[in-house]
């Protein structure tokens, strides 16, 4: 028996930081879900789209807002409305008609001077009919038999104003929302670390100058910043939200400095300076890694924002242009078709929440997960 | 205290000096300008207009023309809605978003504060989560869903409120403005003030309030709230200036006629006065707010001296 004996066959390994963190944020089941959830909803995005039958901006004329459903399309119920209007462009009225194992037979009479056998081709480019074909032309030329096979498309979302598919679109549109959340978190860290890591480092009057700066740019209304920069930038939404980042680095800055200044004064730094390293290579060997913990709580929090300012800006029409498409564009259309299709709103709105939950309990986790006092 | 509030009025001047400054210079350097149509105008008709609006002057002079007339209360004719000076379109609708955000604070002061020091009070039990539960979703989903998703409940399905529309400040159209432009802010001060008050019941000055023997409500209400509500004081100067100059989004979805759309429409269509008038009432509003939050600071805060 082992009882009371330690076990040193094996090296006893010690608990980092890091380990105990990590432990800390698998503990906490919000934050756990959160990030299972933010996976599956990337991957959604971005596979999802590939594997879809519909193309995010293919236009199905025939199925204009039908509400999400689990069922085909063509409905049982709709498939003879549905035809009739086919034929009646082609000239052709429905005179009778059965569906076989998936192959219609379409008895027609023609309204208006002989049939045309071209008219298959025509025929064929509706939404529910392909191999649309001539079984047989009556004899005085004015009735057909055609055969076709029923095309059934699924709609788990239903579809918008233009008769698009909605699922397709609102795993695109996160696409670009994610996109768009990550690059401009990119560029306001990118700003934010470098500006504020140099205002705390050097401290003084460059100190006191770098943040008036910010704190001028702090004043002036956020909306009429972003609304300048779309004027600038036109519709290039990369441009843009490059732009955006570079408008959200202020928070950034901030909290940087504060974390830089009470570096400063740690002995490793001041041993750097001693044995000669220039302030360059302090900053970025010791300042800037020591200061990745809030940043990176920080910009969890921060991508969120930046979709969000996106939706904002699509919603006022600001944003991505069509037929690309984001979640504020959606919401804002599923808003305007609020009467007759709300599914138009609520999945849109769904995905955008869903994702905007996830991404703050992950930044909270992992501030509680790194910085334990703050409980 | 009279002369604490001068200076600070006399100090806010160069602020809202480079605001203007900063914001006037930002919108001309901006591509495009105020007559620019699909179709361009005549050469002789665009001379003309842009001789009586005076854009054909140099433009550090049109910015000693705008100055002058600001400082005597002129804010210069729109240049996209004919007919109206800036003064007009913004006593028009000033009114309207003021009303609104007026509401909404307090909604957001009175619910948020008391949801706030009830889940405090009941830290970590179920009280607390379902209150904070709410609270994270109030700041997650944004207005501009929930204003449609609560405009298809209450005024397509149920039909109890007009979808939108001002109806002349009928209270059923302002019940759903007020009621989205809260929510988040009721969500916020809620957190703020649950924070803060657990930090408050744990302080030494509570403890001896409670050591008196004095009840419950004395210590919670008198005691505990009253520091408590400083971070919330804090927040509430600049999203009252916020809330009182009125949400684009709101305003766009319920068509309400305040001034939170100018903003946008304004910094679009190049409407170079409507901007500018909208920037100086925004920097105003948090100028007066930050006041007001400091001189609240000292109020409540026996601490806080400005002699």
């Amino acid at each position: 028996m082992t009882d009371g004996t330690l076990d040193t066959a094996r090296p006893v390994k010690g608990r980092s930081l890091r380990d105990d963190a990590i432990d800390r944020l698998k503990a906490n089941r919000a934050a756990v879900a959160s990030i299972a959830l933010l996976i599956f909803m990337t991957v959604a995005c971005f596979l999802g789209p590939l594997i879809s039958p519909h193309d995010f901006d293919a236009v199905y004329p025939s199925y204009v807002k039908v509400p999400a459903s689990l069922e085909a399309y063509p409905k049982e119920g709709d498939l003879e409305g549905i035809l009739e209007s086919n034929l009646r462009r082609a000239r052709l009225a429905l005179e009778d008609w059965r569906l076989e194992d998936g192959i219609l037979t379409l008895e027609t009479r023609s309204t208006r001077g002989d049939i045309d056998p071209r008219l298959a081709e025509y025929l064929a480019r509706a939404d529910s009919l392909n191999e649309v074909r001539i079984v047989s032309i009556g004899e005085d030329g004015k009735t057909a038999t055609f055969e076709a096979a029923l095309e059934r498309q699924y709609f788990f979302f239903g579809t918008d104003a233009n008769g698009r598919d909605l699922l397709t679109r609102t795993l695109i549109a996160g696409r670009v929302s994610i996109v768009i959340g990550l690059l401009a978190t990119l560029v306001a860290l990118l700003i934010g670390v470098t500006y504020g890591a140099i205002a705390g480092y050097l401290g003084g009057r460059i100190d006191m100058l770098l943040m008036r700066v910010v704190d001028i740019l702090y004043s002036l209304p956020f909306i009429f910043f972003v609304i300048l920069l779309v004027v600038f930038f036109g519709r290039n939404f990369i441009l843009m939200f490059i732009a955006v980042g570079a408008v959200e680095w202020l928070d950034m800055a901030r909290i940087v400095r504060g974390q830089a200044i009470s570096l400063r004064r740690q002995e490793y730094v001041q041993a750097a300076q001693a044995m000669g390293v220039d302030g360059r290579g302090i900053l970025r060997r010791h300042i800037v890694p020591n200061l990745l913990g809030p940043v990176v709580i920080y910009m969890t929090l921060m991508v969120p924002r930046v979709i969000l300012l996106e939706s904002f800006l699509s919603f006022l029409g600001l944003g991505v242009q069509e037929p690309m498409t984001s979640w504020g564009v959606l919401i804002s259309e599923g808003a305007r078709n609020i009467q007759g299709a709300p599914w138009m709103l609520i999945f849109p709105s769904l995905f955008l929440t869903a994702t905007l939950f996830a991404l703050n309990f992950i930044g909270d986790g992992l501030r509680d997960a790194l910085d334990p006092k703050e409980r | 205290m009279f002369l604490y509030v001068m200076r600070r009025l006399t100090a806010a001047v160069p602020t809202l000096f480079i605001i203007v400054t900063l914001a006037f210079f930002l919108i001309r350097v901006a591509p495009g300008g105020p007559f620019d149509l699909e179709r361009p105008l005549e050469a002789k008709v665009m001379e003309n207009l842009m001789r009586i609006y005076q854009l054909d002057k140099p433009l550090w002079e049109q910015y000693l023309i705008y100055l002058q007339n600001m400082l005597q209360g002129d804010l210069g004719p729109s240049f996209y809605f004919r007919d109206f000076s800036v003064r007009q379109l913004l006593g028009e609708g000033l009114p309207i978003s003021m009303e609104l955000g007026a509401w909404a604070l307090f909604l957001a002061l009175m619910i948020g504060t008391g949801l706030g020091s009830f889940a405090a009070l009941r830290q970590n039990r179920a009280g607390d989560f379902a209150v904070m539960g709410v609270a994270t979703a109030g700041i997650t989903i944004p207005n501009f869903v929930v204003a449609p998703l609560l405009t298809l409940l209450l005024a397509v399905y149920l039909d109890w409120l007009p979808a939108g529309g001002w109806n002349n400040g009928a209270w059923q159209n302002k019940l759903l403005p007020i009621v989205t432009l809260s929510l988040p802010q009721i969500a916020v001060v809620a957190r703020l003030t649950r924070g803060a008050m657990i930090e408050a019941l744990r302080s030494h000055h509570v403890r001896t309030a409670r050591a008196y023997g004095l009840p419950g409500y004395v210590v919670v209400v008198v005691h505990a709230l009253r520091s408590a509500i400083l971070p919330v004081v804090s927040y509430a100067g600049p999203a009252a200036a916020a809330l009182l100059t009125g949400s684009v989004v709101i305003e766009t979805i319920f068509g309400i006629p305040g001034i939170g759309r100018y903003f946008v429409q304004g910094a679009l269509n190049r409407d170079y006065t409507l901007v500018m008038g909208t920037v100086v009432v925004i920097a105003c509003f948090i100028v007066v707010f930050n006041l007001i939050v400091d001189l609240l600071y000292a109020v409540i805060d026996p601490r806080v001296r400005y002699d």
